[in-house]
């Protein structure tokens, strides 16, 4: 049981720390707005500082640009930016999620054609998995892939809740190509170039008012035959590991979203709140849950870095970390009164946001079902979709609901 | 970075599981709510085990671990309410440690068993060491303590008191006229000293109200951070124990999700019951890796074992709290009843959670930490 740095990792978190010391002037600030273009451009200018001092893609293996190295050393990455104060990556979908599904799906053209500009923020992607008919129920999806005469595919239908898709430049869109067998076996994987023809980008606003998120309309989209990643068919397969290290990037190392240090310092300058019973049991309460999930960060850290993966816990750590940030946001709004939603004050925007972090990367509900059935190994859900073709499954749905 | 048992301490684990599992703790608990004498001696166990010397240093014939190890132990009792006296015994060895005190080598050995008198340390709200009532919500005055020479002279009780009765030392904390803690270390037979046996609810749990009209006990030479260690370092066992208990609500709860059918299904298929499990689970991962943190801490990080302790607590209690009333829900009509071991695991629950400050104080004390860490009062 140690928390300390070895002597390599402790001379590695110097080496990042002094590189953060002096560069860190040149950073963006930490927050701005995802429609302000001025404001990406200079975050994506920081990813590739970031990427060329090494400290973008961490563990991706070197051939692709990454530094080949563990779990550890990202994480001590993420504390060292965060103790410097200025901003990580801008495109974490893409190198914590859609890059490591290229490097385990893609083929060898693929990876060499589209890692290095993902890493050094060149271009950024975004994930075109939901859709208005398939979010919980991903293998759902109804945007379908057909052949397009003897060269490649045609794509049509719609995405939405497609987080960064106003500046992407590439999507990992999940597709069904063939209808008349079972859900799950009809999909496909493509590289969707967001400049293609038929790709169009309607922002959604959310309840800050931002729009961070998008629908996607695709309209007869025309995709090269190598657009396909992990085999055609195999689009299940791909979108699993896609899924598995969303589940790594969401859970874990979050403990930061409930602010508890920022908590803390407000209520402990407030006076009245600061001697009130009932606010310092919240604050016990919600502190505890977010200690637990960063103790608990680094057992799935020890386990990663000994190669094993802590899915199902992160799961867990998901649920823990987006309630108790809700619990303590509500807390801190508690004691700063009405002044804590104005659009300027230092919660609003978590207050506004975490609502909808609860569907993101898997709703609680669905992570609880998960990991009742894998962890507790409880009998699994009913369900009425297996081994039934997608095609005839519509059909049934809309029976089932027909007055 | 290394959080995981190493595995010295999964054999440590395998061992106390091993030598617990020759008793039939379980039962005896039952049989205890009707007849309290049916509750084994194990006290023989914990002394073969080692137990006693765990937290004691080498030099004075103890085994010389970390709290860490402890609360591995103190889990393993947890899981099938066995009743080792753990909570009076370990605080009062690390007391006892720190003060390089003669019984040191008895103790480590199994000859004397001592229990510690908990008094709360001062908080923000708080000023003074005080200790449990008998009744009420305010928490009473530690006992006034006066040091002569090499002696204290004690005068004040304590209630409910861990593992009292039949504890062959006492290591009590009472409050000099300074206001200052002075610990001593009061033999059983001294005179003035009274522990009164008492149980409640929860028929494995030896309790004492501890009186001391003048009695005296030797000066034990260590200052308030070593007696509010020992406080923190009871909440970290009691959290250990209570999770114990939580995993075995869980085991028992999921077997049974499994095997019960109504409407021509499981009931583990059906998902608010599915779903109450995985809430035991997520609240048991987390007291888990607090107790990690708090046992880390104790060792590597003290100024932080307030809070990791408090912490685990708060987490633990509520985790048992809750897994003991869905052990319950998830039995239906069964696990209301004596033909259950549900009752067992709630009645633990009910009285742990009033013991040693309360499961809210150390909840109160999370926050306080976190509040002096961002500014001092
Ligand atoms: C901020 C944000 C960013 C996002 N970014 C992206 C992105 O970049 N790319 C992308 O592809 N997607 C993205 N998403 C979409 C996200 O993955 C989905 O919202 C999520 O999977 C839920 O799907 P849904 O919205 O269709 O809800 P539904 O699946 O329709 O769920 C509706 C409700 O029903 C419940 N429910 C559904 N099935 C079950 C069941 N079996 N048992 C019990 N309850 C059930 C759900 O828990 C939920 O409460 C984002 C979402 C948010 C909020």
């Amino acid at each position: 049981m140690d928390l300390n740095d070895t002597p390599e990792q402790a001379a590695y978190r110097e080496k990042v720390r002094a590189w953060l010391e002096a560069n860190k002037l040149q950073a963006p600030p930490r927050s701005g707005s995802s429609e302000d273009g001025a404001y990406i451009a200079s975050r994506r200018a920081w990813q590739r500082r970031l990427a060329e001092a090494g400290l973008a893609g961490v563990t991706w293996p070197r051939e692709y640009g990454g530094q080949g190295l563990g779990p550890i050393e990202q994480v001590t990455v993420n504390q060292e930016i965060s103790r410097a104060d200025v901003p990580g990556i801008l495109d974490v979908i893409g190198i914590g999620m859609l890059g490591p599904c290229l490097i385990a799906h893609g083929t060898e053209e693929q990876k060499s054609r589209y890692l290095g500009p993902m890493l050094h923020g060149d271009e950024v992607w975004c994930q075109l998995f939901s859709e208005p008919g398939a979010g919980s129920d991903l293998a759902a999806v109804q945007t379908r892939a057909l052949r397009n005469g003897d060269r490649g595919w045609m794509l049509s239908g719609q995405k939405v809740w497609t987080t960064n898709a106003q500046f992407a430049s590439f999507g990992l869109l999940l597709a069904r190509t063939d209808p008349d067998v079972p859900k799950h076996k009809g999909l496909t994987m493509f590289i969707v170039p967001m400049d293609a023809d038929g790709v169009s980008v309607r922002g959604l606003r959310q309840i800050s008012g931002e729009a961070e998120f998008n629908e996607v309309f695709l309209d007869n989209v025309p995709l090269d035959e190598d657009a396909v990643v992990g085999g055609v068919g195999n689009g299940w397969a791909t979108a699993l590991t896609v899924l598995m290290f969303e589940r790594l990037t969401i859970g874990f190392g979050s403990e930061n979203f409930g602010s508890p240090a920022r908590l803390s310092e407000l209520i402990a300058s407030d006076r009245a709140a600061r001697q009130d019973a009932e606010v310092r049991r919240r604050l016990g309460h919600v502190i505890t849950e977010l200690l637990a999930v960063r103790f608990n960060g680094y057992r799935a850290l020890t386990m990663l870095a000994r190669g094993q993966i802590p899915g199902t816990e992160a799961g867990l750590a998901k649920v823990t970390m987006v309630n108790s940030a809700v619990v303590a946001t509500d807390l801190a709004a508690d004691v700063i009164g009405p002044e804590a939603l104005d659009a300027d004050s230092d919660w609003s925007y978590l207050i506004s946001f975490l609502p909808g972090l609860k569907s993101a990367g898997g709703t609680e509900q669905i992570l609880r079902n998960t990991i009742g059935e894998r962890v507790l190994g409880l009998p699994a859900e009913p369900r009425l979709d297996k081994g039934m073709p997608f095609s005839e499954l519509r059909a049934k749905e809309r029976e089932a609901v027909a007055p | 970075m290394n959080f995981a048992l190493s595995d010295e301490q999964v054999l440590l684990r395998e061992a106390a599981r091993g030598a617990l599992s020759r008793h039939k703790t379980v039962e005896a608990a039952r049989e205890a709510l009707e007849d309290p004498r049916a509750l084994p001696d194990l006290w023989p166990l914990a002394v073969e085990a080692g137990w006693p010397g765990l937290l004691i240093g080498e030099e004075h014939g103890g085994a010389g671990l970390d709290a860490f190890d402890a609360l591995l132990v103190a889990e393993e009792c947890g899981r099938v309410l066995a009743a080792v006296p753990l909570l009076g015994l370990l605080p009062a060895t690390a007391i006892l440690d720190a003060a390089g005190d003669s019984s040191l080598g008895a103790v480590a050995a199994g000859d004397l068993r001592p229990a510690y008198v908990p008094a709360r340390p001062p908080s923000e709200l708080e000023q003074g060491w005080t200790v449990q009532p008998r009744s009420g919500f305010a928490r009473a005055e530690a006992p006034h303590a006066s040091v002569e020479g090499a002696e204290v002279v004690l005068e004040g009780e304590v209630a409910f008191v861990p593992d009292a009765p039949g504890a062959s030392l006492l290591v009590a904390i009472g409050e000099d006229r300074d206001g200052s803690p002075v610990a001593a270390a009061v033999s059983a037979d001294a005179p003035g000293l009274s522990v009164d046996a008492v149980t409640r609810y929860d028929s494995t749990r030896s309790l004492g109200h501890v009186a001391f009209a003048s009695a005296r006990g030797r000066l034990l030479g260590v200052g308030a951070d070593v007696l509010a260690d020992a406080w923190y370092l009871a909440h970290a066992l009691i959290a250990a124990e209570s999770l114990g208990g939580v995993q075995t609500c869980l085991d028992v709860s999921v077997a049974y999700a499994k095997e019960r059918f109504t409407f021509g299904r499981a009931i583990g298929s059906y998902q608010s019951i599915k779903h109450e499990l995985t809430e035991i689970l997520r609240q048991l991962e987390n007291a888990r890796g607090l107790q990690y943190y708090a046992g880390w801490a104790r060792q590597s990080a003290p100024d932080e074992f307030p809070l990791a302790a408090s912490a685990a607590r708060s987490a633990a209690g509520h985790a048992l709290d809750s897994a003991a009333r869905s052990m319950i829900n998830i039995h239906g009509g069964i696990g209301a009843t004596w033909e259950h071991d549900a009752p067992l695991f709630f009645r633990r629950a009910q009285l742990s959670r009033r013991l040693l400050g309360g499961t809210e104080d150390a909840t109160d004390r999370v926050a306080e930490q976190s509040l002096l860490a961002a500014a001092p009062a």
